[in-house]
């Protein structure tokens, strides 16, 4: 006889939504060519294709040395201030470009959201991950720096996909909040860049955090990028910093902003449709 | 068999409308938030903002919906602009969510509301096959497997390496049929999807929607097209304003649908209210006349008809300078002719009180189906009348050619008269 048929109940949500994250789990390969159009699309778009994910955080990280490094003489931890800087921009692109994309993310969808069924967190989760590419690509740059100025990484390195891990967790977290509420606000976008310039200047990129004493340093580190960013120092560059606690708390942080965004997007979830 | 495939309980959809921008600036939200901080605050937060609120206009788009699909059945849904079509298919697709009633969906879904939504126009043919699949809900085995039957049937094997930017819109809605054409779904919702497109591709889509119905499958789709309902439905229903009318044979249905659009195209036009214009001219009842000056509900292809209007002019003094327009329009509201006395006339129009002034159009060359038109009237050049859809032109099978054949119903809007020779 029939296999039990699969029964789907379309009924009005009431409060917070269950996550359905066996049915994301279940749209894998939509999320899959979601990532791959973009990458795609991204790379036959512009001119520069591949050079722009290295054009960017290499100029940030010559003005950073020539106005941070040279005139202010800020410190960098007893590394070359250029790669101690470009260590944290790698993953500090990842981020910020990673929040560009993933905020317009649905109001850019808004075609297929109102036509077809799948579930919307595959929009902005997509749009964030399509940046590993170029992450991939920025952090392979790195790589030549440190082979450049003869820096070899300490046994710390180990920990780099866990540093990764939570990059794209601080990253698709805020994302998460920005591209269900630009839905609603259409001025986010406009805030956007406003916020991730602040945000640049809040994190240690252009200066050390252990300018700070360290209980200052743990409690900074409520930014989660705070720990990203040193963590990547200390893995890569060997930096004294020690970030074992900026770590747990950036990543209980970074969690936490997952989770809520996570939540407030299904919550909103059911309304987009509605708006766009 | 006998089994149910969708059932539907008491749907109802409120939408919240109005002149107020459907979103807000966050700016405004936030500027609110500190003169009511903390409700406010948790507004945003709980994201209630979002749900219609007391203080803004609604509509019931849907209202207590219920009625059962049994499996295989091919159901056709009918009802004029704005009855809710759209969204209870948006509802049944999982797009947007009721706001009250639930919906059960017994088995395997696919719904088509766009063909080719989600191609990208920097892909290839190639490219889009696989994205467009996995949006619609294929996996990629199942692509793959089906790649080449998905090309032979989109004709476009040439150019399947060639960026969807540089097809012709042909191509790619072909291309972007053939996907949808290769789901294997238990239950299959479509909206008008054979709205775009020629003729031949509307005969494509209707003969795959027939082969889809034949396998056994349930389909469940909107139409305007009330030949491919009569042909292809087991079932329609009719909705009008966001209610279930009547669920029946698609020939009763469509019977209902066409009277009842007829009474409202019968509605005093002197009582409709939204129009526009400066008012010395009122348009105060349109009809149809057949060929022998009687007032009719259908008239016959190929036959001379004319369109009666009657008006009032308030200051009771007659008008001579008046142009005068009738607009057609198809059934799904495609622009189609218009009959401008301007351009078909050189002398203006006299308008006096009392009289009627008639628009004849002979030999029409509309083919079968449903029309509206919309008539206005400008005095000095300034608009005076306007009324958009203010009647109904029912156009049955006639025989245009004087052939004795009556042309097929879904060639298009228009019959043209023509002849062959060979030399
Ligand atoms: N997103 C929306 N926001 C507000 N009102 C809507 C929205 N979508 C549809 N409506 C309203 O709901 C009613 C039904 O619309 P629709 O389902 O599109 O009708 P149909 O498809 O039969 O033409 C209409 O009055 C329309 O204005």
């Amino acid at each position: 006889m029939e296999e039990s048929v699969q029964v789907i109940r379309i009924e009005p949500s009431k409060g917070w939504v269950a996550l359905q994250l066996k049915e994301l789990w279940a749209y894998r390969e939509l999320l899959y060519f979601l990532i791959w159009r973009d990458v795609k699309v991204r790379y036959k778009q512009t001119a520069l294709g591949a050079a722009w994910a290295i054009i960017q955080p290499v100029f940030t990280m010559i003005v950073f040395s020539l106005f941070f490094g040279r005139l202010a003489k800020i410190p960098s931890d007893g590394i070359p201030y250029p790669i101690f800087a470009y260590a944290a921009l790698v993953p500090w692109t990842f981020f910020s470009q990673g929040l560009g994309q993933a905020a317009n993310s649905l109001v850019g969808s808004s075609n297929l959201l109102k036509k077809v069924y799948f579930p919307r967190l595959s929009v902005p989760i997509a749009s964030v991950l399509s940046g590993l590419i170029d992450f991939l690509i920025a952090f392979i740059v790195l790589l030549g720096m440190m082979l450049y100025y003869g820096i070899h990484p300490t046994l710390n390195v180990i920990w780099l996909p866990f540093l990764l891990l939570l990059t794209v967790i601080t990253s698709l977290g805020v994302s998460l909040w920005l591209s269900a509420l630009n839905v609603h606000f259409r001025d986010v976008r406009h805030v956007l860049p406003f916020l991730t310039q602040f945000w640049l200047f809040a994190t240690p990129i252009a200066y050390p955090s252990s300018l700070l004493s360290e209980s200052w340093r743990t409690l900074y580190s409520i930014n989660p990028m705070v720990g990203v960013v040193e963590g990547f120092r200390w893995a890569l560059l060997g930096v004294e910093t020690a970030p074992g606690p900026m770590l747990i708390v950036s990543s209980l942080v970074a969690l936490a902003l997952l989770v809520g965004g996570v939540f407030y997007f299904r919550r909103l979830e059911k309304t987009f449709a509605d708006v766009l | 068999m006998g089994d149910i495939a969708i059932r539907v309980e008491e749907i109802g959809k409120l939408y919240r409308i109005g002149k107020r921008e459907k979103y807000k600036t966050l700016r405004d939200t936030l500027a609110s938030a500190f003169t009511a901080p903390f409700r406010n605050a948790g507004k945003l937060l709980r994201g209630e903002w979002a749900d219609p609120g007391e203080s803004d206009p609604t509509i019931w788009a849907l209202k207590d919906i219920s009625f059962e699909v049994q499996r295989g059945e091919v159901i056709g849904v009918i009802g004029g602009n704005g009855a809710g079509k759209s969204t209870l298919l948006k509802i049944l697709s999982r797009i947007t969510e009721p706001t009250t009633g639930f919906a059960e969906i017994h088995g395997q879904v696919a719904s088509l509301l766009e063909v080719g939504t989600g191609f990208h126009p920097e892909l290839t043919g190639r490219e889009n096959i696989f994205l467009n699949g996995a949006i619609l809900g294929m996996k990629r085995a199942e692509i793959e497997r089906k790649f080449d039957e998905i090309v032979a049937f989109s004709e476009v094997e040439r150019f399947i390496d060639t960026t969807v930017k540089h097809y012709s819109s042909g191509m790619y809605l072909r291309l972007a049929f053939a996907v949808a054409a290769h789901l294997e779904p238990e239950i299959l919702i479509v909206d008008e999807v054979l709205a775009v497109g020629d003729a031949a591709f509307q005969r494509k889509c209707l003969g795959k929607m027939g082969d889809v119905a034949k396998e056994g499958r349930t389909v469940f789709f909107v139409s305007h097209n009330m030949a491919a309902i009569s042909s292809l439905c087991t079932r329609a229903l009719l909705l009008d304003s966001g209610r279930l009318k009547v669920s029946d044979t698609p020939q009763s249905v469509i019977e209902e649908y066409l009277s009842k659009t007829r009474k409202d195209a019968g509605v005093p036009l002197s009582e409709r209210k939204d129009r526009k214009g400066g008012g010395k001219v009122r348009f105060t009842n349109a009809s149809v006349l057949n060929n022998r000056g009687e007032v009719v509900e259908s008239v016959v292809s190929g036959q001379d008809i004319s369109i009666s209007l009657a008006y009032e002019i308030p200051s009771s003094e007659k008008i001579d300078n008046a142009i005068v327009q009738i607009k057609f329009a198809g059934g799904l509201g495609q622009q189609l002719f218009a009959c401008l006395s301007r351009t078909s006339s050189r002398e203006s129009i006299e308008l006096v009180p009392g009289a009627r002034l008639y628009c004849n159009i002979p030999r029409l060359p509309l083919a079968p189906g449903l029309y509206t038109y919309s008539i206005w009237c400008k005095v000095a050049g300034r608009l005076e009348d306007l009324v958009s859809e203010a009647g109904m032109l029912s156009v049955s099978e006639g025989d245009y050619f004087g052939t004795g054949i009556f042309p097929a119903r879904t060639v298009g809007d228009f019959l043209v008269a023509h002849t062959w020779s060979t030399r």
